[in-house]
């Protein structure tokens, strides 16, 4: 092993506000109904939380619940549960996941009953999958639904064509549907609001991202940077809770990179940063440590990752914007990464790799998420030949764990820092030899 | 007058043809004449039409194209037919393609046109959105924008202006595919003995190849065959076909459909053919008058939003009910997510309708049919001993 045993892992500030945020939201979920809360389900990418807040309804998010089963190694019984009533191996494992747990009793995290939702408002943005899965949900739950179609930038670009699509869509079936289910009429001032609290969360998440650029990196934009996206990418954003989460996190790094310290992982403060990575497409979450282990044992550290920007690419300069409140929301559905053009993603990456420093770029392909998988092929070349940096393709899947072979991944990962080395080395040859 | 067999060989010509001869032909045929190729579920034809242009269905390689590179740029739970449309055009089988056009169908098929274009930079390609939004003020205008674009770059690529008057006409000629479609589609239904499934899925397949004008003759042509010929009618179980509406496959599988005791009375291969269930007007603003047919008068698929929960589904029982079938046959291609994600919201309403179904999944390069056949008889034996108990 190329590290020395890490010191004791602490729980910082940050995490423990994070901890407190999504313990907090879960049992607005659990008590909603006799608290006579309504309830909306909703998708992480393009969501719409701070249009939501102006409703007073309570947030939930069907992907973050399969990630939470799946951290707590239930999802693939879940996946089998839904496999055995007629739904196909071949397809996307939250889908099963969600299905499979409302089948066996739809329990949260702190095991009390999620409640059904009074809306799906589906937000539609670069997974065609989200569209089926609100189906069957409604087909489960036989409640009210609210589409947002958001088109995909298939030139690379949003037009103002499908930006007045958006909004309009916005206006007139989203928020009536929310005043409807939730009894509050709209106020813009308030979405104002929310969205002035979204822009300065977003200013500091920003920084924390970029903070990679250090080096050592005193993140981990990947595997830590799961944790960072949290609360901006889901329930949180807009609220006071989500600026100060972000400004304690800010703070903490700061401090870490006065210290020149590296990442925090699971088993404390990282010792080594040998090789800094670009990482495309989601983790795998049954087996989130241990593959995260893989990394930090070989001096590896993430320094930019495409998952962190399937809720937005803030890196890139969007704000959400008070002035322009329903045009902003409309941005920043159509701006996710997966609704990005494969020549937008390839350009990102890119960048990631040459304003970082990095050694190279890592695709882990899901198995179940044809949006992010269907091409990285074609990425990962041009990206080696754009840069002329090693890349490497491994293969997981999000949540069922019947596809993490550990043995398989550890091996190509430890081939591929290998490859990495001898790049340098034969980098470093012909200026040791014109000595 | 024509044999239906003279008609069908010249179908399977065109079908086995993976070099597209004649497009190539038609398009050498006269300078500055363009080809535009698409993908499954729908384009609007008739504007390429307008534009002066072939529209050109792609629908991957089928059993007869060895996939060598297209294999290297997808894994292995991507389906089959992103794979071979990479080889048709790394091979240099659609060098003579001008433009692409990559419907809002799936993810796959949806970041193919982003791979197209680093691909193949010289091609115009477009991924080509439809609403999910069914407003004619909301949906409707986004849709009439989207077709405005589309029209300025097919202009751009023929250098050719696509004006009001050509659209209505390629309109009407369109129409008349639709109708010319629809017989056949309701000939077969009320004789299948006289038009088996690989006839009419050879003749519709020929549509997506050839000039609209020549295919609409065609149509006519095995319509008139067909009905004088006779044929043996056989105790086949009637079902319908469903799920096979991007991914194509191979024609085997339908053979051994039928062979196996099943008239196939409807399907959803090539849904292009006949996506309008009537006549797009003619008269007023064409963009208006596609998107209004698009919004209001086009088929179900699972690409497409349904809005409204009770109506989910209907349109396959519909479909069973208005041709006579016995039971559904859910042909799905591998790691299809519009078709499996829907399969069992289908089932289900199926279920509720007393109708018997089977389902298996195929690739477009499937070999062995055995367990098709085995399966689709078990089936159509089902329905023969206990569908009217």
């Amino acid at each position: 092993m190329s590290v020395r045993p890490v010191a004791e892992a602490v729980k910082e500030l940050s995490m423990l506000k994070q901890k407190e945020m999504i313990a907090g939201n879960y049992e607005l979920l659990a008590t909603a109904k006799e608290k006579g809360r309504k309830v909306v389900s909703t998708f992480v990418p393009g969501n719409l939380n701070e249009l939501m807040m102006c409703f007073d309804v309570v947030n939930n998010l069907p992907e973050i619940n399969a990630i939470q089963n799946a951290m707590r190694k239930k999802s693939g019984a879940f996946i089998m549960e839904a496999e055995k009533r007629g739904h196909s191996e071949d397809v996307c494992t939250y889908v099963k996941a969600d299905l499979g747990s409302i089948a066996k009793g739809n329990l949260g995290p702190d095991g009390r009953p999620l409640p059904d939702p009074d809306l799906l408002l589906l937000s539609y943005t670069g997974c065609f999958t989200f569209m089926k899965w609100f189906e069957l949900l409604r087909e489960q739950y036989k409640c009210e639904t609210a589409m947002l179609h958001v088109p995909y930038e298939g030139d690379g670009h949003a037009s103002k064509n499908m930006r007045d699509y958006v909004v309009k869509q916005i206006k007139e079936e989203v928020i009536p549907k929310l005043e409807r289910v939730s009894g509050v009429k709209f106020d813009i001032d308030r979405l104002r609001q929310y969205l002035k609290e979204s822009a300065k969360t977003e200013q500091d998440f920003v920084w924390v991202l970029e903070s990679a650029k250090n080096k050592p990196s005193p993140i981990d934009a990947y595997f830590g940077g799961v944790y960072y996206i949290g609360p901006i990418f889901t329930a949180f954003r807009g609220t006071p809770d989500a600026t100060e989460y972000y400004r304690l996190l800010r703070a903490e790094i700061a401090e870490r990179v006065a210290k020149k310290q590296l990442p925090v992982t699971p088993d404390g403060e990282a010792h080594e940063e040998r090789y800094r990575l670009v990482v495309e497409g989601p983790p795998n979450w049954t087996s989130f440590r241990d593959f995260w282990k893989m990394f930090y044992e070989e001096g590896a550290v993430v320094v930019a990752s495409s998952y962190t920007k399937v809720g937005g690419i803030y890196d890139q300069g969007f704000r959400h914007d008070p002035d322009h409140p329903l045009e902003s929301l409309a941005e920043y559905c159509l701006g996710c990464y997966t609704n990005r053009n494969l020549p937008a993603r390839i350009g990102l990456l890119e960048k990631y790799m040459t304003d970082y420093e990095a050694d190279g770029l890592l695709v882990n392909s899901i198995k179940s998420c044809n949006s992010f998988s269907a091409g990285q092929l074609l990425m990962l070349r041009e990206i080696e030949r754009r840069t002329g940096k090693p890349a490497a393709f491994i293969e997981t899947d999000l949540v069922d764990p019947r596809y993490f072979s550990p043995a398989n991944v550890k091996n190509r990962l430890e081939s591929y820092f290998q490859m990495i080395e001898q790049k340098r080395q034969g980098a470093k040859a012909p200026a040791s030899a014109a000595e | 007058m024509t044999t239906t067999a003279e008609i069908v060989s010249r179908c399977q010509d065109l079908f086995d043809d993976l070099h597209f001869t004649y497009a190539r032909e038609w398009k050498a045929a006269l300078p500055g004449r363009k080809v535009v190729g698409f993908m499954p579920f729908y384009v609007p034809r008739e504007l390429i039409h307008a534009a002066g242009a072939l529209p050109l269905g792609v629908l991957g390689g089928g059993d007869q194209l060895e996939v060598i590179h297209g294999d290297a740029y997808y894994q292995s739970y991507i389906c089959r037919i992103p794979r071979s449309t990479v080889e048709l055009g790394v091979t240099g089988r659609l060098d003579f393609v001008d433009g692409m056009l990559f419907p809002s169908i799936c993810d796959v098929i949806r970041n193919l046109s982003g791979m197209w274009k680093v691909m193949f930079p010289k091609v115009k390609s477009r991924y080509f959105d439809v609403p999910q939004n069914y407003r004619d003020d909301v949906g409707g205008e986004f849709y009439v924008n989207e077709l405005k674009e589309l029209k300025e770059m097919l202009a751009e690529m023929t250098g050719r202006a696509v004006s009001d008057e050509a659209l209505r006409a390629s309109i009407a000629l369109y129409n008349e595919s639709r109708r010319l479609t629809r017989e056949v589609y309701a000939f077969r239904a009320k004789q299948p003995w006289k038009a088996p499934s690989a006839e009419v899925y050879l003749l519709m397949r020929a549509g997506q190849t050839l000039a609209v004008e020549e295919h609409n003759r065609l149509l006519k042509e095995y319509l008139a065959a067909a009905a004088a010929e006779d044929r043996p009618k056989r105790d086949n179980s009637r079902v319908v076909v469903t799920g096979v509406f991007c991914e194509q496959p191979p024609l085997n599988l339908i053979k051994s459909i039928e062979l196996a005791g099943c008239y196939i009375v409807d399907d959803d291969f090539m849904l292009v053919n006949r996506w309008e269930k009537s006549d797009v007007a003619v008269e007023g603003d064409p963009l208006k008058n596609l998107a209004h047919a698009y919004l209001h008068n086009s088929n179900n698929t699972s690409a497409k939003y349904e809005p409204s929960e009770a109506k989910k589904g209907l349109y396959l029982v519909e479909a069973v009910k208005s041709t006579g079938a016995e039971g559904v046959i859910f042909a799905c291609p591998s790691f299809c997510d519009p078709a499996l994600l829907e399969r069992p919201m289908l089932q289900h309403v199926l279920a509720a309708h007393n109708i018997p179904y089977i389902a298996f999944k195929y690739a477009e390069n499937s070999g062995q049919m055995q367990p098709i056949r085995e399966q689709a008889g078990t089936f159509a034996d089902s329905i023969k001993l206990w569908s009217n108990q």
